[in-house]
């Protein structure tokens, strides 16, 4: 088997990724060997289509306090607070990093940055780059990752299991796709950015590749799960494709109506209207669908976000992408009509449990962005945070995993080539045989039936546990997936099985911990434990993977500055 | 479920190019029916062939929004990203889909890109400063109307229909191409940027801006407006004027 060795390995060239990978650069120099694994051209990570913008307590008039004070009741106060502190703080500088290196920031007639107001954010400070923030961002990186001749890019390989080598993580095992060749790449530190699980759920405003790989990844190599059960629901997807419309679209003063013509979040969040954190806005819409109150279409009920009162010119200087995207795949002109949307899953504010600079349970495995758990978001992520996070978070773990293994020796190949090995007979006796039973679809299909059901904007007991029992069963069926290709080159439905495992993994979790956690706070909403309970639940989730069903145990929440309240906006 | 799209019992035809190299000499052509739907995509059709007729089919695809770049094929001839090109616009079919163009195919629609990357480090798309303003010193100030200026160049989404369409790069591999171009132009006229030198030694030498013959395909198939054939000539033209300037006033720039 191929092997190759790296100081750093980072799975994943999303935001996170390749800010980790520049900060490692920094901070140890040319002497680094480091190297980033994805699975995707970097230009396709999910970065790419985030739009809303990023923010940053940099205007008169704001201040650090605010926007950790905004974040952690956005979290229900679920947010470790001394986590939150480092990050209002360092994302200033992060955001005028990126704009000194070509970032096209939106401006002001100035030419300061500008900035826009957002969910669940007290002043203005969400700077942006149009509509197409996340693009602008990646692109910006990827491209100044190029300036970095240290950066060893592994494109389109496939990574299908960590090496554990005496509990530390010492690389990983990987496909790449263009040869179908299985190799292993030793590092002395792994760093997953592998992004969140949107796809585990039918209706998502996320991209195929958004499986929840790196979580399940570390989940398998012992490393918890924390705050899996936190799914966040977009107010605002578009119906049947789950194509995002921005929080933007409302920060610029968009409405939202129901089938009465009533702006009917009047009832729910008044002080903040169609500015409210998303969690109370998509529960909005929902109840307004049970009351009779939605339009009904082929796709399922809706509203209608109305953006025709801000105008042409507004529309077009600050959400183009959304009249596009809208006239695209809606058919529709959102400077004449309403656009019909309805709440989508988006975010995990679940993953990887991490410390600070990214340290993960397991020695040598770091984890930054959506894929992990820092403590920033909590219960519920307030809109523009994420951007941020990636980059604040990403270069933290890029800086700590280099220091780590520049302080450490060098790697044995010896047990690792073994694991390598096994790793190897492992995916081919699995899946490239041919006793399949099942087509992956037909799994699939089920899993998302049940998460959808199970794991909604709305859950219970009855429901969740019919989605941890639908789960364990897929997981048996699983076992005789069927594969029709058989060939090495580009195999994308090897990768497609491979993925419903981790979907599958991570599914289990979520649903398992959803089970657990009664009571209702941020983004998990139960209709049998309606009130929010520190007593029981001011604690992250942890669950574990064991032979059997996964292990759930709590961790207390830090807080320092701000004490739980109600949350009431 | 809120994603499944409502079938009308009529059916399309699609016939999709195929080539193993495990297995194929040459590519093959091979034909699907699929249940027909009016508001889905040619994405939307590859999926259904993929998920419930033949898995072996293999496409790129990933946020099905048309800003990732990685779903460029042939549609009927002409080069579109799968997933914002609507399956009705080729009703009663059949449809015919093949890779894109002048690239070389590694198996079935999924192409070679690694020309294209050499070609994107080749133009240093980065901001080169002979000095760093520090952070504390906050942004580089830009106006409006100086963002303007490049913003259309920035919208690339590296998705490759317009090397597909363009004849040049069809005859010539060699040539820089639409998109290096539009965003060496993009670095080039950003105010932040002093790295225009630097980016000139590659736009102008054999093989750069002067093998375009302003065709014009490339802003034509290019799903996002970046208008690259508009990036192309305004580099040729500065650089004819700067071949003035330097034959006129040959002290400049010693």
């Amino acid at each position: 088997m191929d092997t190759a060795t790296h100081d750093v390995l980072v799975v994943g060239a999303g935001g996170a990724g390749l800010r980790a990978a520049i900060a490692a650069l920094e901070a140890v120099g040319d002497r680094l060997n480091l190297a980033i694994i994805s699975k995707v051209y970097p230009m396709r990570s999910h970065t790419v289509s985030a739009e809303g913008g990023a923010a940053a307590a940099l205007k008169p008039g704001d201040s650090l306090e605010l926007h950790f004070e905004d974040t952690v009741k956005g979290s229900d106060w679920l947010a470790d607070q001394d986590i939150v502190e480092v990050f209002v703080d360092e994302v200033r500088r992060e955001l005028l990093q990126l704009e000194h290196w070509g970032c096209p920031w939106s401006r002001d007639m100035d030419g300061h940055v500008g900035s826009r107001p957002f969910g669940g954010m007290s002043r203005p400070r969400t700077l942006h780059a149009a509509d197409k923030t996340g693009f602008h961002m990646l692109h910006t990186l990827f491209q100044t990752s190029l300036k970095y001749e240290g950066i060893k890019r592994y494109d389109e390989q496939f990574v299908t299991s960590l090496l554990i080598e005496d509990g530390k993580c010492r690389g990983v095992v990987a496909i790449d796709a263009p040869t179908g060749k299985i190799h292993a790449i030793y590092a002395k530190a792994v760093i997953l950015a592998t992004g969140g699980g949107g796809r585990i759920f039918p209706f998502t405003t996320n991209a195929q590749i958004c499986a929840g790989d790196g979580m399940a990844l570390a989940y398998r190599a012992g490393a918890p799960l924390a705050d899996i059960e936190f799914v966040q629901y977009h107010p605002t997807g578009l119906p049947r494709t789950g194509i995002l419309i921005t929080e933007a679209s409302r920060g610029e003063g968009g409405y939202l109506f129901n089938a009465n013509g009533e702006r009917f979040l009047e009832r729910y969040v008044p002080s903040k209207m169609e500015l409210g954190p998303r969690d109370i806005i998509s529960r909005a819409e929902i109840m307004e669908f049970e009351a009779g109150r939605g339009f009904e279409g082929p796709y399922g009920n809706y509203v209608h976000l109305d953006l025709r009162h801000l105008g042409e010119a507004k529309i077009m200087e600050k959400l183009p992408m959304v009249r596009e995207l809208v006239h695209e795949y809606m058919d529709l002109d959102c400077v004449y009509e309403p656009i019909p949307v309805r709440p989508v899953v988006h975010y995990m504010m679940g993953g990887v449990r991490t410390q600070l600079n990214g340290e993960t349970a397991v020695e040598g495995l770091y984890a930054a962005g959506e894929c992990a758990v820092v403590g920033l978001n909590g219960a519920n992520r307030l809109g523009s945070n994420s951007l941020g996070e990636i980059l604040v978070f990403g270069a933290r773990a890029g800086q700590a995993a280099a220091d780590y293994a520049m302080g450490i020796g060098a790697i044995s190949a010896n047990p690792l080539g073994q694991l390598a090995e096994a790793e190897e007979k492992r995916i081919a006796d699995e899946y490239l045989h041919s006793d399949g039973k099942e087509r992956i679809a037909t799994i699939r299909d089920d899993l998302w039936s049940a998460m959808e059901s199970g794991a909604g904007v709305y859950r219970d007991e009855a429901g969740l546990k019919a989605a941890c029992d639908t789960l364990r069963t897929l997981k048996e069926r699983y076992r005789s997936v069927m594969v029709d290709d058989h060939s090495k080159i580009f195999n994308t439905e090897l990768f497609a099985a491979l993925e419903l495992g981790f979907m599958l993994d991570v599914g289990e979790a979520i649903c398992h911990a959803g089970l657990e956690r009664k009571e209702s706070r941020g983004a998990h909403a139960r209709r049998d434990y309606p009130d929010r309970d520190d007593e029981k639940y001011l604690k992250h989730t942890l669950v574990y993977q064991t032979e059997g069903d996964p292990r759930v145990e709590y961790e207390d929440v830090r807080i320092t500055k701000f004490p739980p309240q109600e949350r009431k906006y | 479920m809120t994603t499944t799209a409502p079938t009308t019992g009529q059916t399309i035809t699609i016939e999709v190019q195929r080539f193993r190299p495990e297995a194929d000499v040459e590519p093959t052509y091979e034909s699907f029916e699929i249940p027909y739907s009016d508001d889905v995509m040619i994405l939307d059709a590859l999926h259904h062939i993929k998920d419930r007729q033949d898995g072996s089919l293999s496409y790129r695809w990933s946020c099905r929004m048309g800003i990732c770049g990685s779903c460029g094929m042939l549609v009927n001839g002409k080069p579109r990203l799968a997933c914002n090109t609507l399956l009705r616009d080729f009703a009663p079919g059949p449809v015919r889909i093949e890779p894109l163009t002048n690239f070389p195919i590694i198996r079935d629609l999924v192409i070679d890109l690694s020309d294209f990357l050499h070609k994107l480090d080749e133009i240093k798309p980065y901001i080169i400063r002979e000095e760093e303003k520090p952070l504390s010193e906050g942004e580089y100030l830009q106006t409006p109307a100086e963002r303007e200026r490049y913003a259309q160049f920035s919208q690339c989404i590296n998705c490759m229909l317009c090397y597909s369409a363009c004849p040049v790069y069809g005859l010539s591999e060699k040539f820089l191409g639409p998109a290096a171009i539009a965003l060496a132009r993009r670095y080039n006229v950003d105010t932040r940027d002093q790295g225009r030198a630097w980016r000139e030694l590659v736009l102008y030498q054999d093989d750069g801006i002067w093998e375009c013959t302003y065709v014009g395909e490339c802003s034509e198939a290019c799903p996002k407006n970046v208008d690259p054939a508009k990036a192309i000539q305004q580099t040729k033209i500065e650089g004819t004027l700067g071949w003035y300037t330097s034959l006129l006033t040959p002290w400049r720039g010693k």
